[in-house]
C-alpha cells in the first residue's frame, strides 16, 4: 500500500511537470489555434537562460529566475514575429512544420552555445525532504506541484476573467471578427507567445533539479507533454494539468508494476484508447461542424 | 506557348498531356539508366537512397498531400516493411515473395491504424500517429524472438532469380529505380481514378465529399492502407540497402524527415516526393563538402580582398571551427524548414512551375498567380 501511495505521489509530481509544459501548448493553441511543437525547446532554452544567470553569473536564485522569465518572454515575442506571424491564416500543417523547424534550430544552437553536457541549477529547494508518516517527498518535486497549481489557477482566471483573456479567446475563434470588434489581434498573439514562453521558462527552471538541463531535454519532455495536452483536450487549461497528471501517474505505475519497457509506451497506449472513445480528449469541446 | 484543346474528359486525365512530356520523361529515364556507368559509387549509393526516400514520399503524399491526413508515423510503416523482409529472409523465402509480403502486411497494419484514425482530425491525428510509431518502436525493441531486440538484425545479400544482387551494385539500383517508377505510375493511375478523386475531395472538404455520396471512412482507410503498403515496399529495399536494421533507426526523427521530403518537394504533386528526396539525401554530402572546402574558399576570398596572410589564416581557422561545431547540421535543417514554410510553401516543384510560367507568359507574369488565400475567418476546429 505504501509503495502504491509513494508511486502515486511521484507520478503526480512527474505529471505536474508534463502539465506545466502542456500548459504552454494549450495557451498558444487557445489564443491562436497554432500548435507550437517548439514548446519543449522553449522550456529548454529558458532553463539554459536561468542556468546562465544563476550558475554562471552567480545571481540570486529568484533574480535569476525572474531575469530568465523576462528574457524568454521577449524571445517568445521575437519567435512569434519572425516565424509564426507571416503564416497565420494558413493551414495548421504549415505552422506545425515551421515550429518543428524552430525546435530543430533552438536545439542545435543551444548545443553549440552551452555544449551537450547535463547542467544543474542550485535551488533553495534542492535539498531536504518532507516526511508524512513513512511517506517521503522531496521539496523540489513539491515545488513543481505547487507551481503547477498556482500557474494553472492564474492562467485559468486570466483567460476567463480578464478582458485580455477574453480577447484571446475571441481571436482564437474568429480572427477576422475579433479584429472588426477592435481587438488588436497581432498584439494579442504576440502577448500570448510571450506568456507561453514565460510559462515554459518556469517549467524549465523548476525541472532543472529533477531532470537536469541538456539540449535535448525539451524534445524528450515535450513528447510526453504533448500527449498530456491532447489527453486533456487541446485548448483546456485544467485539462492540460489533468492530462499531465494522468500521463505521469500511468507512467510511474507502469514502471513499477509492469515488466520493463511498458513504462515508456503505457501513456501512448492509454492516449490512443482515450482518443478512440473520445476523439476530442477528456475536456475538449465538441464542436459541431458547420457547412 | 502551347495551347491544349481538350474535347473529352479522357483528355483531361491523360498521363501524358502532350508529346513534350513523353520526350522529357523518356530523356530523364534514359539518363537514370546510364547513371551507374557515369557516376561514382558514392553518388550511386546516394541515388539509391533517393529512390527509397522518394518511394516513401509518394506513399506519404497519397495520405498527407492528397487525402489531407497528416501522419508523423511513417517511420513505423517503414520499420514494419523492413522487419518483415528481414524476418522472412531468414527462412530462405524468395525475394519477390517477401517483398510482396512486406508491402501487404504493412498495408494491413496501415488499414488497422486507419480505423481508429477515422474520427480524428488535425492535431489529434498527428499525435495518434506519433503514439502508434512509439508503440511499434517499443514492440520492435522488446519482441526479441522475432526482431532480436536492440541488437538489431543482419540482412543477407539479396538473391533475385538465383543471382546475387549486392547492395552497392548497379542491379540493386535498377531494382530500386524500377520500384520507384512503378510506384509513381501506379499512384498517378490511382489519382486519376475515381478513388483518387475521392481522396482529393476528402482533402478539400470532408463535408462536401460526404454530401456528394463519397464513403469518407472507406476512402480514408483505403488511403492509409495504400500509403502504408507503399512505405512497406520501400522498407524492404531500405533493409537491404542498410544490410542491418535496429529499432533506433526508425524513430520520430525519420518520420519528420519524410514529412520534410514532401514539404520541401511540394505537397500538391508527385513530383514533390522525388524533388524533396533528392534535396534531403543530397544535403548531407553538400554540407560535408561545405565543411571541408568552405574555410579555404572564404580565406582565399579574404586574401584577394586585401587581408594579410596572418589574417586570412585566422579567418580560415575560425570558419573551420564554426563549421565543425557539433549540431550545426540540425540548425541548418531547422532554418531550411522554416524558410521553406515561410517563403516557398509550394515547395521546389512549386518554384519550378513558377519559373516555367514566368517564361511562358513572359512579359505578363504576375506574382499573385500563386498567392495562397489566407483564411482568418474560421478556426480549423469548426471547419
Amino acid at each position: 500500500m505504501l509503495d502504491f501511495v509513494q508511486q502515486l505521489v511521484s507520478g503526480i509530481a512527474l505529471g505536474c511537470v508534463y502539465g506545466l509544459i502542456a500548459l504552454g501548448f494549450v495557451l498558444v493553441y487557445k489564443a491562436t489555434e497554432v500548435v507550437n511543437f517548439a514548446q519543449g525547446d522553449l522550456m529548454m532554452l529558458g532553463g539554459f537562460f536561468a542556468f546562465t544567470f544563476i550558475g554562471m553569473l552567480g545571481l540570486n536564485y529568484w533574480i535569476g529566475f525572474a531575469g530568465a522569465v523576462a528574457a524568454m518572454a521577449l524571445f517568445g515575442m521575437l519567435a512569434e514575429r519572425v516565424v509564426v506571424r507571416p503564416i497565420l491564416g494558413y493551414p495548421q500543417f504549415s505552422v506545425i512544420m515551421a515550429t518543428i523547424g524552430l525546435g530543430y534550430f533552438l536545439r542545435s544552437v543551444a548545443g553549440i552555445i552551452w555544449g551537450t553536457d547535463d547542467f544543474k541549477i542550485e535551488t533553495p529547494f534542492s535539498q531536504g525532504v518532507l516526511r508524512i508518516g513513512s511517506l517521503v517527498l522531496a521539496y523540489d518535486k513539491l515545488s513543481v506541484i505547487a507551481a503547477t497549481i498556482i500557474l494553472c489557477a492564474l492562467l485559468y482566471l486570466f483567460f476567463n476573467r480578464t478582458t485580455l483573456g477574453t480577447a484571446m479567446r475571441a481571436s482564437s475563434e474568429n480572427m477576422l471578427a475579433a479584429y472588426y470588434m477592435g481587438i488588436p489581434v497581432k498584439r494579442v498573439v504576440s502577448i500570448v507567445w510571450a506568456i507561453s514562453a514565460a510559462v515554459a521558462t518556469c517549467a524549465g527552471v523548476l525541472l532543472a533539479p529533477i531532470t537536469f538541463i541538456h539540449s535535448n531535454v525539451g524534445l524528450v519532455l515535450g513528447l510526453k507533454a504533448f500527449p498530456a495536452a491532447v489527453l486533456g483536450g487541446f485548448g483546456s487549461i485544467p485539462g492540460a494539468v489533468v492530462g499531465g497528471v494522468l500521463i505521469g501517474v500511468i507512467e510511474s505505475m507502469a514502471g513499477f508494476y509492469l515488466p520493463q519497457g511498458w513504462k515508456d509506451v503505457a501513456p501512448y497506449i492509454v492516449l490512443l484508447a482515450v482518443l478512440l472513445l473520445k476523439p476530442e480528449g477528456l475536456f475538449g469541446l465538441h464542436v459541431r461542424k458547420k457547412v | 506557348m502551347r495551347f491544349l484543346f481538350k474535347t473529352d474528359y479522357e483528355d483531361d486525365i491523360k498521363l501524358f498531356p502532350h508529346s513534350g512530356y513523353v520526350f522529357s520523361y523518356g530523356l530523364l529515364l534514359a539518363l537514370l539508366l546510364i547513371a551507374p556507368h557515369v557516376l561514382s559509387s558514392y553518388l550511386m549509393s546516394q541515388l539509391v537512397f533517393v529512390c527509397i526516400y522518394a518511394t516513401v514520399g509518394v506513399g506519404l503524399l497519397i495520405l498527407t498531400g492528397f487525402t489531407g491526413q497528416a501522419s508523423l508515423g511513417h517511420a513505423a510503416f517503414l520499420a514494419i516493411g523492413a522487419y518483415t523482409a528481414a524476418y522472412l529472409q531468414q527462412f530462405n523465402v524468395p525475394f519477390p515473395v517477401y517483398f510482396l509480403a512486406a508491402g501487404l502486411l504493412t498495408g494491413v497494419v496501415g488499414a488497422l491504424v486507419g480505423f481508429p484514425a477515422l474520427r480524428l482530425q488535425g492535431i489529434y491525428l498527428v499525435i495518434a500517429t506519433i503514439s502508434f510509431a512509439f508503440i511499434v518502436e517499443e514492440i520492435l525493441a522488446r519482441w526479441e524472438s522475432v526482431t532480436h531486440g536492440n541488437e538489431g538484425m543482419r540482412v543477407k545479400t539479396l538473391y533475385f532469380l538465383g543471382t546475387a544482387v549486392p547492395r552497392d551494385g548497379p542491379t540493386f539500383y535498377y531494382l530500386c529505380l524500377a520500384v520507384l517508377v512503378l510506384t509513381i505510375v501506379g499512384s498517378l493511375n490511382l489519382l486519376r481514378s475515381p478513388t483518387g478523386r475521392a481522396f482529393v475531395a476528402i482533402r478539400d472538404s470532408e463535408t462536401a465529399a460526404r454530401s456528394m455520396g463519397i464513403n469518407v471512412s472507406l476512402y480514408k482507410v483505403k488511403s492509409f492502407a495504400i500509403s502504408a503498403a507503399i512505405t512497406g515496399f520501400a522498407g524492404a529495399l531500405f533493409a537491404h540497402k542498410l544490410s542491418f536494421i535496429s529499432p533506433e533507426m526508425f524513430t520520430l526523427q525519420l518520420s519528420i524527415e519524410f514529412i520534410i521530403v514532401i514539404l520541401i518537394g511540394g505537397t500538391f504533386s508527385l513530383h514533390g516526393a522525388v524533388l524533396g528526396a533528392i534535396f534531403l539525401v543530397m544535403i548531407d554530402p553538400f554540407l560535408t563538402y561545405l565543411k571541408d572546402d568552405m574555410p579555404g574558399v572564404i580565406a582565399g576570398l579574404a586574401a584577394t580582398l586585401g587581408a594579410g596572410q596572418e589574417r586570412a589564416a585566422h579567418i580560415q581557422n575560425s570558419v573551420a571551427a564554426f563549421a565543425s561545431a557539433n549540431g550545426l547540421k540540425g540548425a541548418i535543417y531547422g532554418i531550411i524548414i522554416v524558410l521553406f514554410v515561410l517563403f516557398e510553401p509550394l515547395g521546389l516543384y512549386g518554384r519550378w512551375l513558377k519559373i516555367k510560367l514566368f517564361f511562358q507568359l513572359f512579359p505578363l507574369y504576375k506574382r499573385a498567380t500563386f498567392k495562397r488565400q489566407k483564411i482568418y475567418v474560421k478556426s480549423e476546429r469548426n471547419r
